[in-house]
């Protein structure tokens, strides 16, 4: 292992996550862990209809029930709390906000809406008690399809609202691209659906609330991805208290891919009982209501028109997307279809005329919001269908049509016309050699065809994919149009210790991700200290700065950015300490792995170690120096960051039964530097695993009244070990000039270019078949009727 | 997921498990737990009783005298790790490591997937295929079922209440017999969209003397396949027997296979499952 001498870069070092031992041995400390004195249990009685007025609600049997505390409804919580924030009023959101309350008042808006909490001693008997809730509705009209919903005459969820639009939002140029495509050689249309999906973390949500009279300070444990945010929308928004009256706290967190950002009912539900039974109360999410009440992703419906020349060039893009967001607004759902998606839909290619159109609908279906990618997948998924399709109608190797229309080096930092921020650094073409070299592209191109003389459906699917991470200048996305409510910086605070150990404190929030290793790794580098000096904190309000938290793929570029800044402040003070020290100039010292010297007198050096404990001791302090080690940064990015990368796909289709085996998948992926090269590579795994099973097993089914027909995981398919490939991964690193690491952002890669990757496969597979496109998720029925429709 | 108030007994003889049972009409057997305690978690069932069986020993395990007899409480993994039915009824082995996980094989038992007869379970299809038989001891004393008889319809079972399956029982067979399983798994839930067992043998003439297939997952309850059956028996080769598996079966249509996929999966599992059966027979 490192020590302070020995100048082993942690930087790059694939070292075992610190936070495995903990998690993989049952010891880690999850919401159901915490168990607190005379601590109460709810449960949320939820509506059975996705579209019904509350006509009454009749708390008396339950209330009698022996063992229950209270009884709560949503006209008792509405007296004291506000409804719920929308924080990101993307895409010119204004008049028609509609956010949930704790619990529906007098409308339910989709199936598994709360409409009651009940509070008792033990949650068996809060499950018995809800039976006992009798709550008369009375049913209207639903609609789940956002292209129905828009139309005349459709059911129509909110007043504010007309046609059930929630914003409709253009980007790009109308005018040019509609030129392109009229006088275009070759223009080819296709409508695709994103289908929609459950983001289904590994632990469910789970909040347990505490509320101390004595002072009027709340406390909340929550299964979130950005503590700092939930208490200042709570406090401020929801419940009208001074933001300092209320602290959150997240403990380890099971998975979130996105759900976890945002402010649910039940966690102001909570912070209500807490307050009106004076006791702790506890909400554990069971799987079911994480199928029906926790926010899910994707779904789209998408016309796609995109124009060219035969030789290949691609001239126009027309865009049209209808974005079902469900219900209400969650947090913030209209920044997904918007920013993350219409300014990203050109991907990694110079398209002179592109137009986007986006219409966010309110749909009887749970709410729709940020899911892995964000926005990303559903346009690396619109316009790598979209090369597609358009190399088909051409004749051309789609791989050659992808390198015929990049993005060239010289052309960074690059405007996409869109709207977006200048895309940071890139080099595609590098990604898609390389990923062509490992799959034995021409070799397997070979075998298909000699395949497909024996009736075997052999398929290769490219995608090259690039996206925007590293969320955000704050200036962009609050001010110019964005309308992110807030900020996007991050912080941190570094202390160097009296005895030499570090504490690390951020405000970003791990969920998976290992920030714990990969953080201290940075700064046992920059400080020149053991690794395992260093201590990484995280998710307590009360112990660590303000941060936006973790999601958009932002932790090491933004909020390792703010941890790097800190660090250089301690050395700067380390090295003004050392001239003291070694009666030199401050000028002449040299401060490098971990040691102080005088230019060129490397052997009369003062350690990092020695220096924290003079400026700890206090003794002997240069003037006007105050004791101690101890740097905070607020650091807002100037750029956001733009990782890519070229991911590579084969599958056999059985013909009789229609199912999809992929045989190999390859990525290369370009994440700009990599600071711990297992950890990244266990990122993309999970990702493509999520997007691989977007293409072939996911997929929320609601009927036409609204039930949702995947409501377990009986129904709904989420990946297992033995239903995803071995994964070949490689890298080629471009690094990013936005932040002083060079990283970019490896959450939601894989994500983002999988989904895309299969789904060309599988129709590539079935394209001599005369199929043009199928929509997700490639199941064996929907492929074999595919099949024996031809 | 909260069940609702239950009691529980773990009677340690089959006497006082019929006794609890005869006692408390709503009372449920609890065996391995697997399809019962996920049916009471979500209430869809809430019986005031369990009767654990799990102490009666004498219900475990795998016997071999003429025939085989499974005891009712012996679990997938016990099955899987049989070296008797390795050798003489590897279509058990086979079907058993094709259930669930590691964990649901551990704790699953034959004889409460049988019990509990779910439209989609392995079990009851290769027991069906083997023309096997249902010990069962109630109130009334000892009888058998026989596998055609057991499955009435969607988790209905010829099995009386206060009843408890003890022991599968497989008849001795020929020396030239082949048998084998092929599922088509549902993705989410691992159980068969369409799951096909298939047992034949050889007469000395060297034509198929006996076969019985039997399809799971395409509709309420597992079904011989008796048109394909028949087509074998009369001299049609595989493909041509297997296209008829289809005829004259119930199906269930849902969001995850339509009755018209089902009944492909029936033809195409039936071939394949045939076919590897075919090769066994020397
Ligand atoms: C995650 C998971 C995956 C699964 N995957 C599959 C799969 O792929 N294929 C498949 O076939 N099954 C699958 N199962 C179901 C599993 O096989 C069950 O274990 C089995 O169906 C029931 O057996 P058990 O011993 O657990 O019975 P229990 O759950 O204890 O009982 C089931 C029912 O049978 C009754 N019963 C049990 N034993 C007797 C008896 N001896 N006499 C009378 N009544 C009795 C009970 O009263 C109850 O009504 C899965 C289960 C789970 C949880």
């Amino acid at each position: 292992m490192a020590v302070a001498d020995q100048p082993t870069r942690m930087f790059g070092q694939a070292i075992k996550r610190r936070e495995d031992p903990r998690l993989i041995t049952g010891k880690g400390n999850y919401i159901d862990d915490i168990k607190l004195p005379g601590m109460l249990h709810a449960a949320v009685v939820r509506s059975p209809y996705a579209h019904a007025k509350i006509n009454s609600i009749d708390t008396t049997a339950a209330s009698q029930l022996p063992g229950v505390v209270a009884v709560f409804t949503g006209a008792d919580i509405a007296q004291e709390q506000n409804p719920l924030p929308c924080a990101w009023a993307a895409g010119g959101v204004q008049n028609n906000v509609n956010t949930p309350r704790a619990l529906a008042v007098d409308t339910v808006h989709y199936i598994g809406e709360g409409v009651a909490l009940v509070v008792a001693e033990s949650p068996y008997i809060a499950y018995d008690a809800m039976e006992l809730v009798e709550v008369d509705y009375e049913p209207l009209d639903v609609v789940v399809d956002a292209e129905e919903a828009t139309r005349e005459g459709a059911p129509q969820l909110h007043e504010n609202a007309p046609n059930n639009i929630v914003m409709h939002w253009t980007c790009g140029n109308q005018e040019a691209a509609t030129q392109a495509i009229d006088s275009a050689e070759v223009v080819v249309r296709q409508r695709i659906r994103n289908q929609r999906l459950i983001a289904t973390p590994m632990e469910t949500r789970g909040y347990v609330a505490r509320y101390d009279a004595a002072t009027g300070e709340y406390t909340e444990w929550m299964s979130s991805q950005a503590p700092h945010v939930h208490r200042l929308l709570l406090a401020a928004f929801v419940l009208g208290i001074p933001e300092n009256k209320l602290r959150c706290i997240a403990p380890d967190v099971g998975g979130g891919f996105g759900a976890k950002i945002f402010v649910y009912a039940e966690m102001a539900a909570l912070l209500y009982a807490a307050k009106h039974t004076g006791y702790p109360v506890k909400w554990i999410e069971s799987r079911r209501e994480n199928c029906q009440a926790t926010a899910q992703g994707r779904d789209h419906i998408t016309d796609l028109e995109v124009a060219g020349t035969r030789d290949g060039k691609i001239t126009g893009l027309r865009v049209h997307t209808y974005a079902n967001l469900g219900g209400y607004l969650s947090t913030i759902a209209p920044g997904i279809p918007t920013t993350l998606y219409g300014r990203m839909v050109s991907g990694v290619y110079k398209i002179p005329s592109i137009f986007v159109d986006v219409k966010g609908v309110y749909t009887n279906t749970a709410m729709v919001d940020a899911y892995r990618g964000a926005g990303r997948p559903e346009a690396t998924y619109a316009i790598e269908r979209a090369v597609d399709l358009f190399a088909d109608e051409i004749g051309m190797d789609p791989a050659e049509v992808r390198r015929r229309n990049f993005i060239q080096p010289e052309d960074f930092p690059y405007d996409n016309g869109l709207g977006m921020l200048p895309y940071d650094s890139g080099n595609y073409e590098p990604t898609l050699d390389r990923a062509l070299e490992l799959i034995d592209y021409q070799g397997f191109r070979r075998e298909q065809e000699e395949g497909r003389k024996n009736g075997r459906l052999l398929g290769i699917g490219v995608t090259s994919y690039v996206e925007v991470c590293g969320v955000a200048p704050s200036k962009w996305i609050g001010l110019m149009g964005e309308g992110w409510g807030a900020g996007l910086w991050e912080s941190a605070n570094v202390k160097v210790h009296l005895t030499g150990k570090v504490n690390v404190t951020t405000g970003s929030l791990p969920h998976g991700q290992g920030h714990e290793t990969t953080f201290a790794q940075l700064v046992a580098d920059e400080l020149g200290v053991p690794y395992e000096d260093v201590v990484v904190e995280h998710g307590d309000t009360q112990g660590t700065p303000f941060g936006y938290g973790t999601y958009g793929s932002r932790s090491a570029a933004v909020g390792g950015t703010a941890i790097y800044k800190s660090v250089s402040k301690i050395k700067e003070k380390a090295r003004k300490l050392a001239a003291h020290m070694l009666e030199a100039a401050e000028e002449d010292i040299v401060f490098e792995n971990g040691k102080a010297y005088v230019r060129g007198a490397p052997e009369a050096s003062k350690t990092i170690q020695e220096i924290a404990l003079q400026a700890s001791v206090a003794y002997d302090l240069p003037q006007g120096m105050e004791p101690f080690l101890d740097e905070t940064t607020y650091y807002d990015p100037p750029n956001c960051t733009f990782p890519f990368g070229t991911h590579i796909c084969t599958v056999e289709i059985d013909p009789e039964t229609g199912k999809v085996n992929v045989l190999r998948y390859v990525a290369v992926d370009d994440v700009g530097n990599v600071i711990n090269p297992l950890i990244v590579d266990g990122q993309i795994h999970g990702g493509i695993a999520q997007g691989l099973a977007q293409a072939l097993y996911e997929g929320v089914v609601y009927d036409e009244n609204g039930q949702l027909l995947t409501g377990s995981l009986m129904d709904y398919s989420i990946p297992r070990a033995d239903m995803v490939p071995h994964y070949e991964l490689d890298r080629t690193v471009t690094p990013s000039p936005v932040n002083p690491m060079g990283v970019k952002g490896a959450g939601e890669a894989g994500t983002i270019a999988s989904g895309a990757t299969v789904s060309n496969a599988v129709i590539d597979a079935l394209s001599h078949l005369g199929i043009r496109h199928l929509d997700m998720p490639y199941t064996g029925e929907k492929v074999w009727r595919a099949i024996h429709q031809q | 997921m909260y069940p609702s108030d239950f009691e529980y007994a773990a009677p340690t003889t089959v006497q006082e498990a019929l006794e609890l049972l005869r006692q408390n009409p709503e009372a449920k057997v609890l065996a391995g737990g697997h399809s019962l305690l996920p049916a009471m978690r979500i209430r869809l069932m809430s019986p005031p009783l369990l009767v654990d069986i799990g102490k009666l020993s004498e219900l475990k395990g795998v016997r071999a005298d003429g025939g085989v007899a499974i005891g009712a409480l012996t679990t997938y993994h016990d099955l899987e790790a049989s070296s008797e039915l390795a050798q003489r009824l590897p279509v058990l082995v086979e079907c058993a490591s094709n259930v669930g996980d590691p964990q649901v094989r551990n704790r699953g038992t034959i004889g409460g997937s049988i019990a509990h007869a779910d439209p989609a379970a392995d079990m009851p299809a290769v027991v069906l295929a083997l023309g096997a038989e249902m010990k069962v001891v109630g109130p009334n004393g000892e009888r058998t079922i026989s596998a055609d008889d057991f499955f009435v319809d969607m988790l209905q079972t010829a099995l009386e209440p206060g009843e408890l399956l003890t022991e599968i029982t497989v008849p001795p067979m020929p020396e030239q017999m082949g048998a084998a399983y092929e599922k088509f798994k549902h993705p989410a839930s691992g159980y068969a969209i369409v799951g096909v067992a298939v047992m034949v043998h050889r007469g000395a003439d060297g034509n198929v003397s006996d076969c019985r297939i039997a399809v799971t997952g395409a509709g309420p309850r597992a079904q011989r396949a008796r048109a394909a059956e028949d087509a074998l028996k009369s001299g049609m080769d595989v493909a041509e027997a297997a296209a008829r598996a289809s005829d004259g079966l119930e199906y269930i249509g849902d969001i995850s296979a339509s009755e018209e996929y089902r009944a492909n999966l029936v033809r195409v599992l039936t071939k394949r499952a045939l076919t590897r059966a075919m090769e066994q027979l020397r």
